[in-house]
């Protein structure tokens, strides 16, 4: 089992979530997140002063997957984050040890 | 107000002094009546829409250019303008602003509504119930003192705000109103402001100017982001401010009538013209035109043609007000930053430099045939002096006042909140609640 985690931009979420199942990803953790990658955020100017905004408004989407999906999904999560543009965001995949279900208790790849 | 203003002016001393000694006499109450009703409808919706300007309109322009911490107590310094100047208005303003006809200040003839009957009219509207005229005017006292506190937003303990605000309103707001409005010496000179360029605008962005130089730059301005929470309640403000303003400046003509509509239709050429030239500044200087810069322009419109509304033409509004969108996006922009003083709202940079600007144009554009004023275009030099003249000592009053009364305050109570209030913001600090 595999947890992707990724960072994207937020108006990125309906077309990965579609992308990810078609895939048969049933499952999707979605947190509102902000950081700042090579980019260091971006200027605003009001009324003629400059602020450096540092942190961005990204999301954190999270899925638990068996392992033999995890490079497709982060094939699918790449195609339809992207844009082309600084600041598409990054995924990163960890392997997980253990899982269970609540409330039925099952475990590892029948809880995901 | 213009109406009495250029009505006081013209009339003979004797006939000023007489009127002003027969309305505040106990006689009045059997004077014939004079009221409208069509003016006095009017009246009350001018008085309405003027009101609409402080809350929600200037308690919305400004808690949205403040950070979201400061939101409440931004809003509380409107809200509690129009608590406490509507009461003090009513106790003795509106009698030391527009009664008597002293040179310096009124009269206490009409404290606390003393004679004031049904019947009663004003010298100056006389087709309106004095008690809707006095009411309407208490709606400029409130904003004025409202807009002040834009100067100083994030950092003013409110203890001191309300004292502060008191003080400002008896001794800047209520002898400049006299002096401009109520007969005083200014008026006397010829001096026109037809809806309180000088009384308003000029008064309180000095008051503001020389508030944020005492008070200090807010903690990390320059430094860290102190940028708007939520521009779409600042736009939200700016029309409701748009939307009064033709109470403001429309109602200056204390009539339902041809004048009212001329300024009516000046001021919103005026703001049109305001919102485009600070756009297109930006657009042209900095590649994108900010919502922000477009709601600037047009409130620096709004301001700035409020002492001319009911002098000049149309016409006159458009250029006015892209002079206003010119001069003070450059007041903003660029003085501010010269001088690095944290003026938190621009209230000097907008209201201040827009108040100076048309008070002069108003000298320079005024036309005899709109307003029964002539100007400079028309052959009369004299009243752009004027209008200097009157600029110069609101300046000199607004500016040196403002500074003795912070002193003053500050021997009861700290002007500021400590720095650990400030970071954590003022509305927790200051009114134990906040926005989650």
């Amino acid at each position: 089992m595999k947890l992707v985690v990724a960072i994207i931009k937020p108006f990125k979420l309906d077309e990965v979530r579609q992308g990810l199942t078609a895939i048969g990803v049933h499952g999707m953790t979605v947190t509102e997140v902000k950081g700042y990658g090579r980019q260091k955020g971006h200027t605003e100017i009001y009324r003629g002063a400059e602020y450096i905004v540092n942190f961005l408004p990204k999301l954190r989407i999270e899925i638990a997957v068996n392992s033999d999906i995890a490079d497709k999904a982060v094939e699918v999560i790449t195609t339809h984050a992207r844009t082309g543009q600084i600041g598409d965001g990054k995924i990163f995949v960890t392997p997980i040890d253990h899982a269970r279900r609540i409330r039925t208790g099952e475990t590892d790849s029948d809880a995901l | 107000m213009g109406t009495c203003a250029s009505r006081c002016l013209r009339a003979p001393a004797a006939l000023v002094a007489t009127a002003a000694v027969a309305f505040t006499t106990p006689a009045l109450a059997a004077t014939p009546s004079t009221i409208d009703p069509a003016d006095t409808a009017w009246m009350i919706v001018a008085t309405a829409l003027v009101l609409m300007m402080t809350i929600p309109g200037l308690a919305l322009f400004y808690s949205g250019m403040v950070r979201k911490k400061n939101v409440l107590a931004t809003m509380a310094q409107s809200l509690s303008a129009v608590m406490i100047i509507s009461i003090l208005w009513v106790a003795f303003g509106y009698s030391l602003a527009f009664v008597g006809d002293g040179t310096w200040i009124g009269s206490l003839d009409r404290a606390f509504l003393a004679g004031m009957g049904m019947d009663s009219v004003h010298p100056g509207a006389r087709t309106i119930p004095e008690a809707l005229f006095m009411l309407y005017q208490m709606t400029f006292a409130i904003i004025t003192v409202a807009l002040v506190a834009g100067s100083v937003a994030d950092r003013m303990r409110f203890s001191a705000y309300l004292l502060f605000g008191i003080a400002w309103f008896i001794f800047v707001y209520v002898p400049l109103a006299h002096w401009i409005w109520g007969g005083g010496f200014l008026a006397q000179i010829g001096v026109v402001d037809f809806a309180g360029g000088l009384v308003v605008h000029l008064s309180a962005g000095t008051g503001g100017l020389v508030a944020a130089l005492v008070m200090g730059r807010r903690q990390g301005y320059g430094s860290e982001n102190l940028s708007p929470f939520d521009l779409s309640l600042a736009v939200v403000g700016t029309g409701l401010l748009w939307v009064g303003w033709f109470g403001f400046n429309g109602g200056s003509a204390l009539g339902a009538n041809a004048h009212a509509v001329m300024a009516i239709l000046t001021t919103h050429l005026a703001a049109c013209a305001g919102a485009i030239t600070w756009g297109a500044l930006e657009w042209s200087t900095r590649r994108k035109p900010s919502v922000l810069g477009m709601i600037s322009g047009a409130v620096a419109g709004l301001g700035t043609i409020t002492p001319a509304s009911g002098f000049v033409a149309p016409w006159h509004g458009l250029v006015i007000g892209a002079l206003a969108g010119i001069i003070c996006y450059w007041a903003c922009t660029s003085l501010k930053h010269r001088f690095n003083y944290d003026d938190s709202l621009d209230v000097f940079g907008v209201h201040g430099i827009g108040g100076l600007t048309g008070t002069l144009l108003a000298g320079v554009f005024a036309t005899a045939a709109i307003g029964g004023t002539a100007g400079l275009i028309e052959g009369n030099p004299k009243q752009l002096l004027a209008q200097l003249y009157g600029v110069a000592v609101t300046l000199v009053w607004s500016g040196g006042v403002t500074w003795g009364l912070l002193k003053l305050v500050s021997a009861f109570v700290p002007l500021r909140v400590s720095r650990e209030h400030e970071l954590e913001g003022l509305d927790i600090s200051q009114h134990g609640e906040a926005l989650q």
